[in-house]
């Protein structure tokens, strides 16, 4: 049975378990269950075994963080040092980074403990994580359906109680839609809150990393343990955020929870109810609901697909198999490997990114495209900064469905792209965005709602969704399986 | 027909800051291959870079030097393309928005040459070909560069050679790069097309790569003036392309053509913010800058009373200057301590870069103290040259060779004393010289000399000895 983060740090520090016992139970549950859900594509077994052992060592000084000696799996895009991390892509196996990514730094400093790094779409492109090249990971509400994507194998271990918690990147809805089709929580931060050092790119200006828990409680104590400025990332914020999970109130009284319609356009009626009674359960206990416009929300996807192609197809280029990964066996000249190394090396759907955002920054294109979806970006940071005016919290769906059934990657990709509508605007505004569970749909598939808010205010949100959370009539839905605690 | 040449020159700097412009890794030239790297330098993946503010302050610096204007807002662009020595497949550099703008050049003639732009980026690491194998070293990469874009308006090889100097003696004023072209941190690339004489459209242009000196700057274009009028007269027309000169054998010859421009997908880079320059700062700068080469030539010449020619000698190198004008500034005669430095420092010297480094043991102070000795007449030239060697050697004062009592000066009557016994002493030579032989009259000089131990005024013996002779 699954457990919060907030559970298992009081019974590891009162020593009712060890973090070596707490971690073999999660050891033996990846070796029973991931042959089935493929959430995990790389484990680091011993290693997480002398992190359980620092950490108990830790946990008897008395002074460890709360986050210590609990094991978690990161997405298969950050980096840590010596373990395989290839971002799920033919073109970076075997690639073993000789450096920490700053957010397993932090969390490694305070005694976390790594089980491993968990499935993804090929570079995090993709909604559906069946772009890996590991295969997809299952849904463990339903196996027959995709977990969504990118982060994938990270809501699939959160779930499925292979992981207390994961850390995934969201760039255009990719902690928060995977949160929702298997009914976890997933917060992405205002961007710069963390660091990206050590994220491998997708699209450089929209990347951001963020947790995957099973409660709110957990996704705040999370945040607070990798959040803050880095030195190493020019793009970072040095923002004072304070303890974000001991500002959790329970009290939604006087909030000013704004609805735009925009949002709820094509939305499946299951999905729209389930939403519309949430916000009705928040009017019912004191919030007051604010129709807002937001016009620009259809810009957001092309504006969304051409600067994260664009960015994608420069982060891309390095890889050329001179360094590292994968290079061909056979190839006739330098031009040859590189062409080779990238025709065989990346699959399909990066291919067509890669080509997309060379095409938008060609010249003769950038201005029409490139420059153009810049030029929309501001107009849709603006509409967001006039709504907050109005309203402290926006509450939407995170997807227009639930969890599609496996082969969805077969569909059109512009269908695919279609699905991404209520999870980009707030990466092209950088704002934060909680999903969290939000009942079921008839065929008993996690719904997920989303609560975005302005810039740094993720203590406003994850307060939104801790009240709706502990009080609303529909908790989180129990799975069991997994780790026996 | 009568061509007229069409020249720019594009000329790429590496700082001399410390560190790299996007990490902590030293920009030290050479070190083992892939030592001088990192995560960043080397475009690891998830790495990210962070700019190096020194970078920017030299580029300031550099851009007032050459009158540019500063820009007080700029940031960073990809430049996208895919060569094995760039990790990331695309170099950090700066498109639409260059720390510096509109700045020129004066030649001695008097003609401006106009600098368009100088923006910051990242040097490439190197390809090293071994043994049929193609190895790469990154350590150069990440070093910052500056590059330097002039306006098409040198009209002769000798012209762009003087313009390339100058930047290059400017450069090392300002301390931000020793611009050692044989060790490529400063490379020029000579933009160059030919025109009918007296119209104004340019003809076609090609790019000479990589020159590395400043006689090569000449020869490359002259060969190219060459190949390109042959080409014109012979009714051929020039294809855009990237030219190599072999300074070995002196020929030019095509690396690629450029049939379609290259398209390096420039966008503003997303990983680093956009940066200001505040005015005060570039204020503070420009009050900072140190006396500029031109400047300290004119003054040489027009306060220090130095003949041009030996104040060109002293100002070409930045180090020689600093190092006469703090000697000056200690009391010392700047003709007196020119004429040492050149007939005695530079001996000691063998190669230019000996002469650029100018790591000698004595101060300005020392210095300054042996040639007030020669101001005021205490020792002469010879004596003066003879001193500052030993000095130079041993790094000690002038009072270790020359004591108080060596120039407390001679009486006349004394050295007419001195004069007769020398007379007397080498009688042969008084005949000889009486005879015609006026060479022997060194012998007696040379008497006069040791017995005085250097001290006598040359021209005073002169005069004696040839009254004595009669």
């Amino acid at each position: 049975m699954r457990e919060l983060l907030t559970t298992l740090s009081e019974k590891l520090h009162s020593g009712e378990i060890s973090s070596v016992e707490l971690t073999e139970s999660y050891i033996k549950a990846i070796e029973k269950d991931n042959a089935e859900l493929n959430a995990y594509v790389h484990t680091t077994f011993d290693y997480a075994r002398e992190c359980a052992r620092r950490a108990d060592e830790m946990l008897k000084g008395g002074n460890a963080g709360a986050l210590c000696g609990i094991p978690m799996a990161l997405k298969d895009n950050i980096c840590s040092d010596g373990h395989e991390t290839t971002c799920c892509s033919k073109i970076l196996k075997g690639f073993k980074p000789y450096y920490d990514a700053t957010v397993w730094e932090k969390l490694r400093a305070e005694g976390a403990v790594l089980l491993g790094k968990v499935n993804m779409d090929e570079f995090a492109m993709g909604s559906t994580s069946e772009s890996s090249c590991y295969g997809a990971p299952l849904n463990p509400r339903n196996t027959a359906h995709v977990t969504g994507g990118s982060s994938g194998g990270g809501a699939a271990a959160v779930c499925a109680n292979l992981a207390p918690y994961s850390l995934g990147s969201d760039t255009g809805g990719s902690i928060r839609q995977p949160a929702s089709y298997c009914g976890v929580v997933g917060l992405k931060p205002t961007y710069g809150a963390v660091s990206r050092y050590g994220l491998i790119a997708y699209g450089s200006s929209l990347d951001q990393i963020g947790p995957l828990t099973n409660g709110v409680a957990d996704a705040a104590m999370v945040f607070d343990a990798i959040k803050g400025v880095d030195p190493h990332d020019d793009t970072s914020v040095d923002y004072d955020f304070g303890s974000v999970a001991a500002s959790l109130k329970n009290d939604i009284k006087g909030m000013k929870i704004g609805i735009a319609e925009e949002y709820f356009d094509g939305i499946n009626p299951t999905i729209k109810d389930a939403i519309m009674s949430a916000v009705k359960f928040y009017e019912a206990n004191g919030a007051e609901i604010v129709n807002v416009k937001l016009p620009v929300l259809k810009q957001s996807l092309p504006v969304y697909y051409i600067i994260a192609c664009a960015e994608a197809s420069s982060n891309l280029g390095r890889y050329d198999g001179i360094r590292y990964g994968y290079r061909p066996e056979h190839y006739e000249d330098i031009d040859d490997m590189i062409y080779r190394t990238r025709s065989e090396g990346f699959g399909k759907e990066v291919q067509h990114r890669i080509i997309l955002g060379t095409y938008v920054l060609s010249s003769g294109y950038y201005d029409a495209y490139y420059k153009k979806a810049c030029l929309l970006r501001n107009d849709i940071i603006q509409s967001f900064d006039n709504i907050f005016n109005e309203c402290d919290i926006l509450i939407a769906p995170t997807a227009p469905t639930t969890a599609p059934t496996l082969g969805y990657n077969g569909a059109s990709a512009v269908e695919m792209y279609l699905s991404d509508i209520c999870t980009v605007p707030v990466n092209i505004a950088g704002l934060p965005g909680v999903s969290l569970p939000c009942g079921r749909d008839e065929n008993g598939l996690p719904i997920g709602m989303q609560i975005l808010g302005r810039k740094f205010s993720e203590s406003v949100i994850l307060n939104a969704a801790y009240f709706y959370e502990q009080n609303a009539p529909a908790p989180i839905d129990e799975y069991e399986g997994g780790a026996e605690i | 027909m009568k061509y007229e040449m069409v020249c720019g020159i594009e000329t790429h700097i590496e700082l001399a800051t410390a560190t790299k412009i996007f990490c902590n890794c030293t920009t030290a030239f050479g070190g083992s291959p892939n030592t001088h790297c990192c995560p960043v330098c080397t475009g690891q993946p998830g790495s990210l870079p962070i700019l190096n503010r020194k970078v920017v302050e030299y580029a300031v610096r550099a851009g007032l030097a050459v009158n540019c204007t500063i820009n007080n807002n700029s940031h960073m662009d990809r430049k996208n393309y895919v060569y094995p020595d760039l990790p990331k497949a695309y170099q950090i550099s700066q498109f639409d928005e260059p720390v510096c703008e509109n700045g020129y050049i004066t030649l001695d003639s008097g003609k401006k040459i106009g600098i368009t732009r100088i923006h910051i980026e990242e040097d490439a690491g190197k390809l090293v070909h071994e043994a049929g194998s193609t190895f790469i070293d990154y350590n150069r990469g990440g070093v910052p560069l500056i590059e330097i874009v002039s306006e098409p308006d040198i009209s002769t090889p000798e012209e762009a050679r003087e313009y390339a100097e100058k930047l290059q003696l400017i450069m090392r004023y300002v301390g931000v790069s020793d611009c050692k072209m044989q060790e490529g941190s400063m490379r020029c690339d000579v933009n160059l097309s030919l025109r009918p004489a007296g119209t104004t459209e340019f003809g076609t242009r090609t790019e000479t790569k990589n020159i590395n000196s400043l006689s090569n700057i000449v020869k490359a274009m002259n060969k190219e003036i060459e190949r390109q009028e042959d080409l014109l007269e012979s009714g051929g027309h020039v294809v855009q392309a990237t030219m190599r000169y072999d300074a070995n054998t002196d020929e030019i010859y095509p690396m690629r053509t450029k049939e379609n421009s290259d398209d390096y997908r420039y966008f503003p880079d997303p990983d680093i913010l956009r940066f200001t320059i505040p005015q005060d700062f570039v204020d503070k700068t420009k009050a900072e800058l140190p006396e500029l080469p031109d400047a300290k030539l004119k003054r040489y010449v027009d306060e220090l009373g130095l003949p041009e020619v030996t104040a060109r000698e002293i100002y070409k190198y930045r180090r020689v200057s600093e190092f006469l004008d703090a000697a000056v500034a200690n009391g010392a005669g700047a003709k007196n301590t020119a004429n040492l430095i050149i007939g005695g420092i530079y001996s000691t010297l063998e190669t230019e870069e000996d002469k650029e480094k100018f790591n000698i043991k004595i101060s300005p102070k020392q210095m300054a103290e042996l040639v007030k000795l020669m101001d005021g007449k205490k020792i002469n030239k010879n004596k003066g040259q003879e001193t500052l060697l030993k000095m130079l050697e041993s790094g000690k004062d002038v009072s270790e060779y020359i004591k108080a009592e060596d120039t407390a000066g001679i009486s006349d009557a004394e050295l007419e004393k001195i004069c007769a016994a020398a007379a007397e002493a080498n009688a042969d030579a008084v005949e000889q010289v009486r005879a015609g032989n006026d060479k022997a009259i060194n012998v007696i000089f040379g008497y006069v000399m040791r017995e005085t131990r250097g001290k006598a005024d040359m021209g005073k013996v002169n005069r004696i000895i040839r009254q004595l002779i009669g």
